[in-house]
C-alpha cells in the first residue's frame, strides 16, 4: 500500500430537490487501500460511491483518479469494477459469460477469454462452474461470481455497494474475509459501503464514518473504535453506555465518582464501552471502583450482557461478563459485584 | 472543515452534467425517433380535432360556436342522452354478473374452470359485432326467437334493447379479466386470522372479500362504461334509429361531411375515456400498495353447495356465450336463412369471395401482422429506451406522456383525427392516407399503451443495475440490450405481438374512417355487408375473423412455448 492519493473526492455536494444528500465531501483514498464506507442507511454513503462510479452525478464539487479528472465522465469512461447487493448476474448467461461480459468487447482471442476466465472463477473460489446459469448458485456463490466479473478487466479501482447484506451471516463473516484476502492479493484499491459496523472494522484499512450527508471521522478501525470524533461514531460503532455527568472545576462529576476533566463548567455526557468496565483484576486502593448489582442477565454463550445498577452511578450500565466469571463468582440477578471503569477509555463529549 | 460554502466553478452557473458518451448519443438518438413517430401519428391528429373544433365552414376561428351549436341541437343531444344511459345500464348489469363469475373462477373449487374461463373469452377473438349479428339471428325480424321477444312485450330486437344485450356479451370478457386479477390479489393470512376469530362468511366476504376488490370493480365499471360509450360497430349494426354519439360522429363527418360538429361530438366521447383513464391511474397507484410481497395466495376450500351453485351460475353464462357465437357460425353456413338451412359454404363462396370482398381478409391479415411484427418493435424499443437510458432531459417525460395517452383515446377520435391531420393536402404525409401502412400506424397507436405497459412491467422486474454493469464493463447498451433484456423479454414480446395482432384482426373503431376500396379490412367489410342486407355473408365474414384469430392464438402459444425452451432455459434450476 503506497501513501499517492489515488482516489481525491474534493467538496463534493449532492442535492436532490431540496434535500441535501452529501455536503462537503473530501476524502483522498490510497493506492491499494481498503476503505469502507460507513453509516446508517440514508447517510449518503451509496449517493457517493454512486458519484464516483458516475452513477450519479454530484451538485458541486470533483473527483479524481489515478491524476485525472473524472468528475463529469460518463461511467463508461471511468476505470471501475463495481459490484451490487442484488449481484445484478445476468441471469441467462452462463457463468463464464457473465464473466467473460467486459472481455468479449475488448476483442480479445478466444482463448485468451476462456483462460482468464478460469483464471479468476478459481480466484473467487469456484472452479469449474464456468457452465452454469446464476440460478443455480447459491447467494454467496452468486456474489463471488459478481466479484469476478468485476475484476474481470483489473479495473483499477473496485467499488463493493453493501456487497454482503443480501446473504446470511455465517456466508457474510466468511465472505468478506475471503474479500479482504483477495483484495490483498491483488492489491487494488477498494471502497466497500456498508452499514454493518462489525463488517467494516474487519476487513477496511481505513473506515469513513457518515452521518446526515457528512464525514464524521476517517480513520484505522481501532482509531474509529478507540478515539471515535463525535458522539454519533461512538454509539454507531461498538456498543456504548451514555451516561449523563457534569464537568465542576476540572474535575468530572460522574455519581459519585471523580475523575480529572479538562475545560470549564458544563454538562456533558459520558461514552464508556461495557469492555471499559472490569470486574477483575481489582487491586486494593484501585480509584473509580464501585459497587453495583446485577439486575439483568443476556446469555449470548461464552459471554453474557450483564446490566448492572449502582448507587454510585446515575443510571445502569451495561458491561460484558464472561459466563466462567459468573459461575466462578455465582453470580445471578441480584448478586453484588465489584466493578472498575478504565479511566482513560472514557470518552467525554 | 474551513469550506463552509463549497468551492469551485461549478456553484457559479447552472448545475453540472455528466458529459454524454457516444453511445448515450444513440440512444438518445432512438428515443427521439420514437417520441417523433407517436407526435406525428398520436399527437398531431389529436391536436387537429382540436382545430376542427373551434374553425368554422371556411377555417375560420369560431372559439365555443359549434359547441354551442351542438348544445342546441335536440337530436345529437338525445344521442348524448342514450348513450349515457346504456352506457351505465350495461355497466350495471355486467359488472356484477362478472364479479360472480371472476368470484367463482377464483374463490370456488368447481370443475371446467379453465374451460369455462376459454368460453367467456371467446368474444374477444371476433369484433364486437359479432355479437349483434348473432342477436339479429336469434330475435330479428325473421329470427328465431322472435316470437320469445315479442312475448316478452318488446316489439322489436333493433335500438336499445339490442344494443344493450350485444354489449353486455362483448364487454363481459374484459370485465371479467379485470376482476379475475382483482380477486387473484388476496392474501391467505388475512383469510385465516378471519376464521381464527371465528368470523361468519358474509362478514368476511364485506370486510375482506369485497374491499380487496374494490379498486377492480372501479376499474371495471369505468372500462365497461368507456367501451360501450365508445363502441361503433354494435349500434351500427343492431341499433336501427336509435342514435347514440359513436353513431353520430361517423353520420356527421361520413354522411354530412360535418367535422366541425363531428369533433365536438368526438371531443364529447374523449371525456369518459379521459376519465377512465384518471380512475385506473389512481387504482392502480393505490392498489400495489395493497399487497405486500409476504402475501400467501389464497387457496379455496372445497364447498359441495357453493362449488355446485357456481357450476351451475358458470354453466349458464357459458352456454349464453356460446350460443351467441354459435348463432353466427350457424347462420354463416346456412344456405338461405331462414327458409333453407341446409350447411353450405354459399356465404363464403358467393358473399365474400365472388363478390371480392375476400379481399379484405388478406387485408387484415396484412395489417394483423405488420402490427403485430412493427408494433412490438416499436413499444418495447420505447419502453427500453424510457426505461433503461438515462441523461436525456425532457425527452423521458414527453415519452412517459405520449405512451400513455393512446388508453385516453378512444378508437374512433383517434380515426377521425386522422381524417384531418393526414387528409390535409398541404401535409407531406398526405400520400399515406387511404393506405395498408396508415391502417398498421393507426392500429399500432391505438393499442400501444396496453403493450407498452406490459413492456415496461417485464423491464422494471430486470435487476435496475444491469446498465450500470454494463456501462462499468465499458459495454454499449446495445450489446445488453441484445444479449440479456431481448432474451429474458421474450416471453413478454411474443405476449404483446399477440395482443397486437387478435386487436388488429378485430378492431373497427380507428380504421373505420381510414380504408379506400383497396384497403378495406375484414372488420370494415361486415359493416358495408350488413349495411347492404348481406347478413349471411357478415356473419361468414365474423366467422372468418374469429378462426383467423384462433389460429393465430394456436401459432402464438406455439411460438411462445418454443422461444421459452430457447430463451428460458436459465429459469430451470
Amino acid at each position: 500500500m503506497s501513501t499517492d492519493p489515488f482516489l481525491q473526492i474534493r467538496t463534493v455536494g449532492k442535492c436532490f430537490g431540496e434535500f441535501t444528500a452529501l455536503r462537503d465531501i473530501n476524502l483522498s483514498v490510497n493506492k491499494g487501500e481498503f476503505v469502507c464506507f460507513l453509516g446508517p442507511s440514508g447517510c449518503g454513503k451509496t449517493t457517493l460511491l454512486r458519484i464516483v462510479a458516475g452513477l450519479e452525478v454530484q451538485t458541486s464539487g470533483e473527483i479524481w483518479q489515478g491524476g485525472r479528472d473524472i468528475s463529469r465522465l460518463p461511467p463508461a469512461l471511468r476505470d471501475y469494477g463495481i459490484v451490487f447487493q442484488s449481484y445484478a448476474l445476468f441471469p441467462n448467461l452462463t457463468v463464464a459469460d457473465n464473466v467473460a461480459y467486459g472481455l468479449v468487447n475488448r476483442r480479445q482471442p478466444q482463448a485468451e477469454i476462456r483462460k482468464r476466465v478460469s483464471e479468476l472463477v478459481a480466484l473467487v473460489g469456484l472452479p469449474g462452474s464456468e457452465t452454469k446459469y446464476p440460478g443455480q448458485l447459491s447467494g454467496g456463490q452468486q456474489q463471488r461470481i459478481a466479484l469476478a466479473r468485476a475484476l474481470a478487466t483489473s479495473p483499477g479501482l473496485l467499488l463493493l455497494d453493501e456487497p454482503l447484506s443480501a446473504l446470511d451471516a455465517i456466508v457474510r463473516v466468511h465472505l468478506r474475509q475471503e474479500i479482504k484476502a483477495l483484495q490483498q492479493q491483488l492489491g487494488v484499491t477498494t471502497i466497500m459501503v456498508t452499514h454493518d459496523q462489525e463488517e467494516a472494522l474487519s476487513v477496511a484499512d481505513r473506515i469513513v464514518v457518515m452521518n446526515h450527508g457528512v464525514i464524521d471521522q476517517v480513520g484505522t478501525p481501532l482509531e474509529v473504535y478507540r478515539e471515535p470524533a463525535t458522539p454519533f461514531v461512538a454509539a454507531f460503532v461498538g456498543k456504548v453506555n451514555v451516561l449523563p455527568a457534569r464537568i465542576v472545576a476540572g474535575e468530572l462529576h460522574l455519581g459519585a465518582l471523580r475523575l480529572p476533566a479538562p475545560g470549564g463548567d458544563r454538562d456533558v455526557r459520558v461514552y464508556l464501552r461495557p469492555e471499559d468496565i472490569l470486574a477483575r483484576p481489582i487491586a486494593d486502593g484501585d480509584p473509580h471502583v464501585f459497587e453495583a448489582t446485577i439486575s439483568k442477565i443476556e446469555f449470548l454463550g461464552s459471554f453474557c450482557h450483564v446490566q448492572v445498577a449502582s448507587p454510585a452511578l446515575p443510571q445502569p450500565l451495561v458491561v460484558y461478563l464472561s459466563l466462567n466469571f459468573l459461575s466462578e463468582q455465582s453470580l445471578a440477578t441480584g448478586s453484588t459485584v465489584r466493578l472498575r471503569l478504565l479511566a482513560e477509555r472514557l470518552k467525554v463529549f | 472543515m474551513a469550506a463552509a460554502q463549497p468551492l469551485g466553478r461549478q456553484t457559479a452557473g447552472k448545475p453540472l452534467t455528466q458529459k454524454a458518451h457516444w453511445t448515450d448519443w444513440v440512444g438518445h438518438g432512438a428515443l427521439t425517433l420514437v417520441v417523433l413517430v407517436l407526435i406525428a401519428f398520436l399527437a398531431l391528429p389529436l391536436a387537429a380535432i382540436l382545430v376542427q373544433a373551434v374553425q368554422g365552414r371556411e377555417g375560420e376561428f369560431v372559439g365555443l360556436r359549434n359547441f354551442v351549436a351542438y348544445a342546441r341541437t335536440p337530436a345529437l343531444l338525445e344521442s348524448l342522452w342514450n348513450s349515457i344511459w346504456v352506457s351505465s345500464l350495461v355497466t350495471l348489469i355486467t359488472v356484477p354478473l362478472a364479479f360472480v363469475f371472476a368470484y367463482a373462477l377464483t374463490r370456488s373449487c368447481m370443475p371446467f374452470k379453465a374451460l369455462f374461463r376459454g368460453i367467456t373469452l371467446i368474444p374477444l377473438l371476433a369484433p364486437s359485432l359479432l355479437s349483434a349479428i348473432s342477436l339479429i339471428y336469434w330475435f330479428g325480424n325473421q329470427g328465431v326467437l322472435k316470437e320469445v321477444l315479442n312475448g316478452l312485450g318488446v316489439e322489436q330486437i333493433y335500438g336499445a334493447t339490442g344494443i344493450v344485450i350485444a354489449e353486455c356479451f362483448a364487454v363481459f370478457p374484459h370485465v371479467l379479466m379485470i376482476l379475475v386479477t382483482a380477486l387473484s390479489l388476496s392474501d391467505a393470512r388475512l383469510y385465516e386470522a378471519a376464521d381464527a376469530m371465528g368470523t361468519s362468511a358474509a362478514r368476511r366476504f364485506f370486510t375482506i372479500t369485497l374491499p380487496g376488490a374494490k379498486y377492480g370493480l372501479i376499474s371495471a365499471a369505468s372500462v365497461a362504461f368507456t367501451l360501450v360509450i365508445t363502441d361503433f360497430g354494435i349500434p351500427k349494426v343492431i341499433g336501427g334509429n336509435f342514435n347514440v354519439l359513436a353513431t353520430d360522429v361517423f353520420k356527421l363527418v361520413i354522411g354530412q361531411q360535418d367535422f366541425a360538429r363531428g369533433s365536438v361530438v368526438a371531443l364529447l366521447l374523449l371525456l369518459p375515456a379521459v376519465i377512465t383513464f384518471g380512475v385506473d391511474g389512481y387504482v392502480s397507484r393505490r392498489q400495489t400498495a395493497m399487497l405486500t410481497a409476504r402475501a400467501v395466495p389464497y387457496t379455496p376450500k372445497p364447498a359441495r353447495r357453493f362449488d355446485a351453485a357456481m357450476t351451475v351460475y358458470c354453466g349458464v353464462i357459458a352456454v349464453l356465450v356460446l350460443a351467441m357465437l354459435g348463432m353466427a357460425i350457424f347462420a354463416s353456413f346456412a344456405s338461405f336463412w331462414p327458409y333453407n338451412l341446409t350447411p353450405s359454404l354459399r356465404h363464403y363462396v358467393m358473399g365474400l369471395v365472388d363478390a371480392e370482398v375476400g379481399v379484405g381478409f388478406v387485408n387484415s391479415l396484412t395489417v394483423a401482422t405488420a402490427t403485430a411484427v412493427f408494433g412490438t418493435a416499436l413499444v418495447f424499443c420505447g419502453a427500453y429506451l424510457l426505461e433503461k437510458t438515462r441523461g436525456a432531459g425532457p425527452l423521458h417525460g414527453v415519452m412517459r406522456l405520449l405512451a400513455m395517452l393512446p388508453m385516453a383515446v378512444p378508437g374512433l377520435v383517434l380515426g377521425l383525427g386522422y381524417i384531418f391531420f393526414f387528409n390535409e393536402p398541404a401535409n407531406p404525409l398526405n400520400s399515406l392516407y387511404h393506405t395498408i401502412t396508415l391502417l398498421t400506424l393507426c392500429t399500432i397507436v391505438h393499442f400501444y399503451t396496453t403493450g407498452h405497459l406490459t413492456a415496461v412491467t417485464a423491464l422494471k422486474s430486470l435487476d435496475a443495475e444491469f446498465e450500470a454493469v454494463s456501462a462499468s464493463l465499458k459495454v454499449p447498451f446495445w450489446r445488453t440490450f441484445r444479449r440479456v433484456t431481448l432474451p429474458i423479454c421474450t416471453p413478454t414480446l411474443i405476449d404483446i405481438a399477440r395482443y397486437f395482432f387478435i386487436n388488429a384482426m378485430t378492431t373497427i373503431s380507428a380504421v373505420v374512417f381510414l380504408y379506400s376500396p383497396e384497403t378495406k379490412v375484414a372488420s370494415i367489410a361486415i359493416l358495408n355487408l350488413d349495411e347492404a342486407g348481406e347478413m349471411g355473408a357478415a356473419a361468414a365474414m365474423a366467422v372468418l375473423i374469429l378462426i383467423a384469430s384462433s389460429i393465430a392464438m394456436g401459432l402464438f402459444t406455439v411460438l411462445a412455448w418454443w422461444a421459452n425452451r430457447r430463451t428460458q432455459a436459465w429459469r430451470v434450476r
